[in-house]
């Protein structure tokens, strides 16, 4: 009775297409019609059979098990419980829903069985966190055994997606057994609210997704150039006067809070980005002396460069405003910046070339880039936290702590090779490269974004193990609140997967059946996730 | 002191030097006019761009306009105060000519109203309906009753009336191939007048005057004085959508054709059906949607949807243009019309598989004509498209019947024969019907002998001018799609392609260059559908619109019309069309869906 397909290795995938047409073997013709289930990313050990329960929305419960550390007083789970519930069965205001009668197959609960002895409700999630979970779905209860919320939170969302509706519109479920856990612990999205200032409504959505999707990194690259939205207590000025207006469109103190706590209750961890030196012009209007005065000739053009590396003022400006920034954001990394400084405005100024002189550098500005930064690090350092930055910085050799993670995201030379020297260098590496989703073209690129891998470079085992992670970066430019969201669904589901499953999972065709169902899944619950391809959802999106 | 600066084609013309000029006369205008009654205004309210106006004001007034710029970020504010006043409009008018001198609009004491010498009068329904859509659309925050408390504070409201006349009436018709668009319009004191020859025209005059009309940093409205002359370059400004690769909700199509008004498209191709789906409800044949739309009851446009949209267009002098494809792109016609498709062959017997319509069968054209009957009856524009493109001869290869009756017929092995038989019925069916047909480029490639008065359509990317060239020289009327494929995209500003397009420029004589009656925007739907579409749409569409519309010479320079269509794109998320951004920057009144 009960046909049990291992599905964890690529070449079983056949075996999937074949247990799926057991799964629904009962019902002949009007199959393709029903949902059929499409997990996303793939977990990493799953074991279903063709033993189908149904749920029922006037039974079915979703519960602390009395094993469980965790209990009503965990309001992150509560949360959660409510959020799945509303997931699976809808908008339960639709009378056709309500039904009361409870069959003897029904499920009638999912078990939820926090295990350590902290399950963590009030923390927020960290780069160490211990996102996996046990998920065995059978009679009379399901049970979803989890180490801390953390985990539980990713299983939550895999039970949801394993329910489906049959051609009664009745919710089931099959028997199923998942073992699961990432294969990397940073899976990230940036989202750029400087070059195109983003509503919070759009980043709150875009967390629900990246919840779907089991991201759990938010890289909020929140200010640059173009404006400076993130309202500071203590230099108020710099979004009065950098923002693209000062009161409709900024952060402030609370929404950034808000961010934050509704990205804590989906696992997601924040990360700011404040990019220095350069991508700094926004922050001059507010704050006068910080950035270079330009020279064309020998007196000033009236135009700024990067941050004036050679004022202490700069950098007492630094310390105090990452002291805010360190407190404001709980996570244990900051993101530094350090990307394409332009060095033609230090080069024009005399303070500079004096300066220049003065400590042997030279003509070779980078010396002078890598000084600054060396200052900044020593001064994010002594606020307790670990930093993140992009490679130039690296490249540049600029000494940096043990614990510093190197993003990498330049195309040349190629990032396999970039990839190399960093992790031989014995950093931790992450991987953003081939996901710049702004980078758009026709047709379905979802595959390219869906081969790439990070850990695709030579390298000893030890140098594959510092790499943890990559992200998807959606740079803002040509996007803002109008096409945000399904420029970046089901884009970076692609992503999701190769950051979460298995290293074998890469089977494009078997990813497009399954992330073809996610995306309606995506929309069925409001994300404005765009089609693959030709065809159509059974819900389709509701908005505009 | 000057106050009224002619200025022809504002935007067009030296732009740099017409802003310096506007600083200029706009810091005087602050300190010598209005600047007291700026300030005691911004004292009675707590506006946050009042507090930044209030500095213009006070260090203004401290150091006077011939000062250096001490706070160059306050004299940007002035800068950016004075560049609000010039207000493009898109597509860009014929002849404009706008001064600085401008007048205020109250919703209070603003009005329509028919001019007395008008044909059509209250109870005309095309204009009726526009004046109260115009009224929201030009006082946004009327009836949403935020600001207006704040408003008026220091001067009675002065009352506004546009007043239009149209020559002849025709409020209950449709708009067609030979409707007279053109309007003539007069902004002064305290009115505006509007005329034009039908009330199409009309539409299109008050959408220039909604573009005209601007708010201030405190909310109020304002209009220059402005003589508009206006017409369109091309008869045909349209616009495709594709309901058949996915399905959109009637309210996304309704919203793109509340779009095409703004940038004035004025015809929707809708290509209802295809391969993938027949979402079209047929009265005649139902099971061609009950069994070929992707869901016989969600994914199918009924006749009261098709009735909605082709009266919202009409509304908006949108003409509602259907495309049945055929014989190619018809796999989703063949599940609810059994026998219309080729069955395919493999090895002497039927592979199972279907090709494209049988045209060698009488049913096929008693079919055809049913339903090309039907689509008179439903679709009152006087053409429709038939399609014709990318038929695959493979499947009629196969068929021993087909290749029988290519035998017979002596086409030989020229499958491209058996097509133009096919399509010359078909035509010919559609002109008995009284109807012009549109069909796409393949029809005229493969086949020189077609009804003279059918429209072709260019679709192929490669050397379309040469296409043209051909076309034209053989008399036929032409439109141009093919560099106005927006699905396709790429990334950055891929506006300016479609901007740079020139439909005439090919080589012909005057008489060949007048047959191109106009072009398309194609949004083909493999890749879209309603939660991608309307930001994919807008506002790259508008490129298309100004190059339909306008005249060439003064709007061949993308870098010129940026700004404007950047104002543009700005106004139409604030009439809720979720338009993407065409680069970095921002809008007062952000999109605030998601």
């Amino acid at each position: 009775m009960a046909m049990y397909c291992l599905l964890k290795l690529a070449p079983l995938f056949l075996a999937v297409a074949v247990c799926n047409g057991w799964l629904f073997g009962d019902f002949v013709g009007k199959q393709k019609e029903q949902d059929e289930i499409s997990l996303w990313p793939l977990p990493q050990k799953f074991q279903s059979s063709a033993v189908a329960f149904k749920l029922s929305p006037a039974s079915f419960q979703i519960v602390h098990a009395k094993q469980s550390s965790a209990g009503p007083s965990c309001g992150l789970l509560e949360n959660a419980f409510r959020r799945y519930f509303e997931y699976i069965f809808g908008d339960l205001k639709k009378p056709e829903k309500s039904r009361k009668k409870v069959y003897d197959s029904d499920l009638v609960e999912l078990q939820v069985w926090v295990t350590s002895a902290d399950p963590k409700c009030d923390d927020f999630p960290s780069l160490q966190t211990d996102e996996s979970y046990e998920l065995s779905i059978d009679e009379p209860s399901a049970v979803l055994k989890a180490a801390n919320v953390w985990g539980a939170l990713r299983g939550l969302e895999t039970f949801s997606q394993l329910v489906y509706e049959d051609y009664y519109g009745v919710n089931n479920i099959n028997k199923t057994d998942i073992s699961d856990f990432p294969r990397f612990a940073h899976r990230g999205i940036l989202l750029d609210s400087s070059r195109h200032f983003l509503p919070l409504k759009v980043i709150l959505a875009n967390l629900e997704a990246m919840a779907m999707n089991k991201f759990n990194v938010f890289h909020w690259h929140i200010v640059d150039d173009q404006s400076f939205p993130y309202m500071s207590r203590t230099f108020p000025e710099l979004s009065q006067k950098g923002a693209y207006h000062p009161f409709t469109h900024v952060y402030t103190p609370s929404d950034v809070k808000m961010v934050i706590e509704f990205a804590r209750m989906r696992g997601i961890r924040v990360i700011p980005e404040f990019d220095t030196p350069g991508h700094t012009e926004s922050w001059g209007n507010g704050q006068l002396d910080l950035l270079t005065p330009c020279y064309s000739g020998s007196s000033p053009s009236g135009t700024f460069g990067p941050v004036n590396p050679i004022l202490n003022s700069s950098y007492d400006f630094m310390t105090q405003f990452f002291k805010e920034i360190s407190t404001v954001f709980p996570d244990a990394y900051i993101h530094l910046g350090g990307d394409e400084v332009d060095f033609r405005c230090w080069e024009s100024n005399p303070d500079i070339q004096k300066f220049m002189a003065q400590q042997g550098f030279g003509t070779d500005y980078s010396k002078l880039e890598s000084f600054y930064i060396q200052r900044l690090l020593d001064i994010v350092a002594a606020t307790k936290k670990g930093y993140m930055v992009w490679q130039e910085v690296f490249d540049n050799g600029v000494k940096l702590k043990a614990d510093t993670q190197i993003h990498v995201w330049k195309g040349r030379p190629q990032y396999q090779d970039e990839m190399g020297q960093v992790t031989a260098a014995g950093f931790r590496a992450l991987l953003s490269t081939p996901w710049y989703l702004n980078r758009i073209s026709y047709g379905q690129d979802w595959v390219n974004i869906y081969k790439a891998d990070p850990q695709n470079f030579t390298g000893t085992d030890a140098q594959k193990k510092l790499v943890i992670g990559g992200e998807a970066c959606l740079w803002g430019e040509y996007v803002d609140a109008t096409n945000l969201t399904p420029r970046l669904w089901p884009r970076a589901s692609a992503v999701a997967e190769r950051l979460w499953s298995d290293k074998s999972v890469t089977d494009v065709g078997n990813a497009y059946n399954r992330l073809v169902q996610h995306r309606c899944r995506m929309v069925k619950r409001g994300i404005p996730a765009e089609p693959l391809f030709v065809g159509h959802c059974r819900q389709e999106y509701k908005g505009l | 002191m000057q106050t009224i600066q002619e200025i022809d084609h504002v935007t067009q013309a030296e732009p740099m030097r017409l802003t310096a000029l506007l600083v200029t006369c706009h810091m005087t205008r602050v300190l010598t006019v209005s600047a007291l009654v700026y300030c005691h205004f911004i004292v009675q309210t707590s506006s946050p761009t009042a507090l930044k106006l209030t500095e213009v004001c006070s260090s203004m007034a401290h150091t006077g306009t011939h000062s250096q710029p001490v706070r160059s970020c306050l004299l940007l504010v002035v800068v950016s105060v004075c560049v609000q006043q010039v207000h493009g409009v898109w597509p860009l008018p014929q002849q404009l000519h706008q001064s600085a001198d401008r007048g205020c609009l109250s919703p209070q004491r603003f009005s329509f109203t028919y001019g007395r010498d008008s044909a059509a009068q209250t109870g005309c329904s095309v204009l009726d309906a526009a004046f109260k859509r115009y009224f929201s659309i030009i006082f946004p925050d009327f009836t949403k009753g935020s600001e207006n408390r704040l408003q008026y504070v220091w001067s009675e409201p002065q009352p506004f009336v546009v007043s239009v006349s149209v020559k002849t009436g025709g409020c209950d018709g449709y708009p067609d191939e030979d409707s007279d668009e053109s309007y003539n319009l007069s902004v002064s004191e305290g009115q505006a007048v509007l005329r034009s020859v039908t009330v199409w025209g009309a539409l299109r005059g008050l959408e220039s005057f909604s573009q005209l009309v601007y708010q201030d940093d405190y909310g109020s409205y304002f209009i220059n004085k402005t003589e508009i002359v206006d017409f369109p370059r091309f008869a045909f400004r349209g616009l495709l959508l594709d309901t058949s690769r996915h399905y959109l909700p009637l309210h996304a199509i309704l919203k793109t054709l509340d779009a095409m008004a703004y940038s004035k498209f004025n015809v929707f191709h809708w290509h209802i059906v295809d391969d993938p789906s027949f979402p079209y409800q047929s009265r005649t044949f139902p099971d061609l949607s009950n069994k070929g739309a992707f869901h016989p009851f969600t994914h199918i446009y009924t006749q009261s949807d098709v009735m909605r949209v082709i009266e919202h267009a009409r509304m908006r002098g949108i003409r509602v243009v259907p495309e049945f494809d055929s014989p190619g792109h018809t796999q989703s016609w063949g599940k609810g019309q059994p026998g219309l498709l080729t069955p395919c062959y493999k090895g002497g017997v039927p592979s199972g598989s279907f090709g494209p319509v049988d045209p060698t069968i009488d049913t096929t054209y008693k079919f055809m004509e049913s339903l090309l009957k039907e689509v008179k009856f439903v679709f009152p524009d006087s053409y429709v498209h038939l399609g014709g493109d990318e038929v695959s001869f493979a499947c009629w290869q196969s068929n021993p019947n087909v290749r029988k009756f290519m035998e017979k017929m002596g086409f030989g092995k020229d499958f491209t024969k058996l097509e133009s038989f096919y399509m010359e019925s078909i035509m010919n069916m559609t002109a008995a019907l009284n109807r012009t047909s549109i069909v796409w480029q393949d029809v005229f490639d493969y086949h020189e002998r077609i009804p003279q008065d059918t429209v072709l359509e260019i679709w192929k990317g490669e050397k379309y001018q040469a296409e043209l060239s051909r076309m034209t020289q053989a008399g036929h009327r032409v439109l141009l799609s093919a560099p106005w494929y927006i699905n396709h995209i790429s990334y950055g500003q891929d506006w300016r392609n479609s901007y740079a397009v020139q439909p005439q420029n090919f080589s012909g004589t005057e008489e060949q260059k007048k047959l191109v009656i106009g072009g398309e925007v194609a949004m083909w739907g493999e890749y879209v559908d309603a939660t991608n579409l309307t930001p994919r749409l807008w506002p790259r569409a508008c490129a298309a619109a100004e190059r339909l519309w306008s005249n060439e010479e003064k709007t061949l320079n993308a870098d010129l019309a940026f700004p404007r269509l950047e104002e543009f794109r700005c106004e139409l998320l604030r009439r809720g069309i979720q338009a993407e951004p065409l680069f970095v920057g921002h809008c007062k009144h952000e999109y605030d869906g998601l």
